[in-house]
């Protein structure tokens, strides 16, 4: 299992071999700037790595007073409705929950589509450790490490054609195995969208895993949609279809209250839902409310996909 | 027809002794358990009320406001059909519970949920129909819960009782603000809404035989 080694902030001067016996001095400012080059532009996409995060992941966008939310949290705190309306009601009602065998279709505007067993998502170089921050619409919050890969990499494999603007997800529909389908809380199957600029951002992931273990079923098992600047609702779970599409999908949320929840659902502390404030929130395991940030404190790496747009109408 | 032997026994049913008793418990273990709980959660890192302790305890307190409303309200129908008059005095002490546990609802609202921040604070009272919903139900509690002594029934009298009417108010404001408070699930806040339906609705058709020409004996 290959996990992409952390960059750390500062290099010893003890570990520099010196300079005249291997490398002349022209060659050494060379390969010094170039690495300096590279470890101030990996900077900018990881921060310096943070303590009590040692073996979790590659930490994204966090801040030092971030973090990770305990595993009983994680996996007891749930919106999952196909398992139920209450918080507990996921990791109670999804015990019984078998997700394999499983298979994702990947289909619409692609040159490839095609039938992907979830093994195929498991494995391979690509698999990745990352420390998240997860922001619900409820105005709560945590600090995850999650374990998958990066969404782009799916959707390049499909080929999507030119005409290909968004992209929908689609979740299992199962009654028998879903007990919270059999009633209409929502409009099933459970359904989510990105813009396909959004869905193609590295951040933007499809995971696999929690803490370096499987997805616990009441996650989302056995694979689910994490796009950290979005409100958590848009991290649609148990995923069986991705389809490339040229009008933008209809949502689950955004049918059972248009005027509470939009399309792009971008986190944003200036646009306050309808019957609440969204300019704090609250970190599960702490007690003191935080001010929430722009895009959930991913700004610098996805501001500029909503440049323009008036993100108080577009909410 | 005569009445079954067992109704008859049921209705017959006097005051048990530990009945003062019982209904003191009832009306605090609950909060005092889960002030209990909040403290051991938020001091000491249990997880008596899960991973969210403030808005459950939010939760309980709202619900506990409601369930002794029902209590309230269940008083007289319990007294006319169980004849049981002897839970009479209880209704004042079910219904100053129910505003205590409102006005405790309310107070952990501001000071652990939204922790005294003014600005939001301002706006919910103002922008937030659910919140000014449940604001109001608080507040129609007040002179209620001023008016309740005994002293306060031999002042007003026949106004004391067009006062108290009220009280059938709240908890339709009560519902209404839960109603309105939730995203998706409205298993509960349905149950307590039959529940108070069931309850006025006894009283209006009970009015209403009194008035009618073939009434009984009057109720007292």
């Amino acid at each position: 299992m290959f996990t992409r080694p952390s960059v750390p902030p500062d290099l010893r001067s003890s570990a520099i071999t010196p300079e005249p016996l291997y490398l002349s001095r022209r060659e050494w400012l060379v390969a010094a700037g170039l690495t300096a080059s590279a470890l101030v532009g990996a900077a900018a996409l990881f921060p310096a790595r943070l303590d009590g995060q040692q073996g979790l992941g590659t930490p994204y966008g966090l801040q030092p007073d971030d973090k990770p939310t305990p595993w009983d949290d994680v996996t007891t705190y749930n919106n999952f409705y196909e398992f139920g309306t209450g918080k507990g009601d996921p990791v109670e009602q999804a015990k019984g929950f078998k997700p394999r065998p499983w298979t994702v279709r990947v289909d619409g505007l692609v040159g490839k589509p095609g039938d992907y067993a979830i093994e195929d998502f498991l494995k391979g170089p690509r698999v990745e450790d990352r420390i998240y921050r997860h922001r619900c619409v409820e105005a709560w919050s945590m600090v995850i490490p999650w374990r998958g890969i990066m969404l782009a990499d799916v959707i390049k494999r499909a080929e999507p054609t030119a005409g290909a603007k968004y992209v929908e997800f689609t979740t299992l529909f199962d009654p028998a195995r879903m007990p919270g389908q059999r009633a209409s809380v929502l409009r099933w199957p459970y359904t989510e969208g990105l813009r396909l600029d959004e869905a193609m951002h590295p951040l933007s992931m499809l995971v696999t895993g929690v803490y370096g273990r499987d997805l616990p079923n009441q996650n989302g098992a056995p694979l689910r949609l994490v796009v950290p600047w979005k409100y958590g609702f848009k991290g649609i779970k148990s995923i069986v279809r991705i389809r490339l599409t040229d009008r933008q999908p209809s949502t689950a949320w955004n049918t059972s209250a248009p005027d509470e929840y939009g399309f792009y659902s971008n986190v944003n502390p200036t646009v306050d839902h309808p019957r609440w404030s969204q300019a704090k929130e609250r970190r599960i395991g702490e007690f003191l409310r935080r001010p929430t940030l722009m895009f959930n404190g991913y700004a610098g790496q996805v501001a500029s996909l909503y440049s323009g747009m008036d993100l108080r109408r577009n909410y | 027809m005569p009445a079954p032997a067992w109704w008859a026994r049921v209705r017959d049913a006097r005051r048990p002794r530990w009945w003062r008793w019982a209904v003191w418990l009832a009306i605090l273990a609950p909060g005092l358990g889960m002030l209990a709980a909040a403290c051991s959660d938020l001091l000491l890192g249990s997880r008596w009320l899960g991973s969210n302790p403030v808005k459950q305890g939010e939760h309980v307190l709202g619900q506990l406001t409601i369930k002794y409303l029902v209590a309230t309200l269940a008083v007289t129908p319990v007294r006319r059909i169980l004849g049981w008059n002897w839970v009479q005095r209880d209704r004042r002490t079910f219904g100053l519970t129910a505003f205590f546990y409102g006005l405790a609802h309310f107070l952990w609202y501001v000071l652990l949920d939204i922790q005294l921040d003014a600005a939001e604070l301002s706006d919910d009272l103002t922008k937030r129909t659910y919140i000014i919903i449940g604001f109001a139900a608080l507040l129609l509690m007040l002179p209620l819960a001023l008016t309740s002594t005994a002293a306060s029934v031999a002042r007003l009298r026949r106004r004391w009782v067009a006062l108290h009417r009220w009280v059938y108010v709240v908890p339709i404001l009560g519902v209404t603000h839960w109603w309105m408070s939730v995203k998706a699930d409205v298993g509960a806040p349905t149950v307590f809404t039959a529940t108070f339906a069931a309850l006025l609705g006894w009283r209006w058709w009970y009015a209403r035989r009194e008035h009618s020409p073939h009434a009984h004996a009057p109720s007292t």
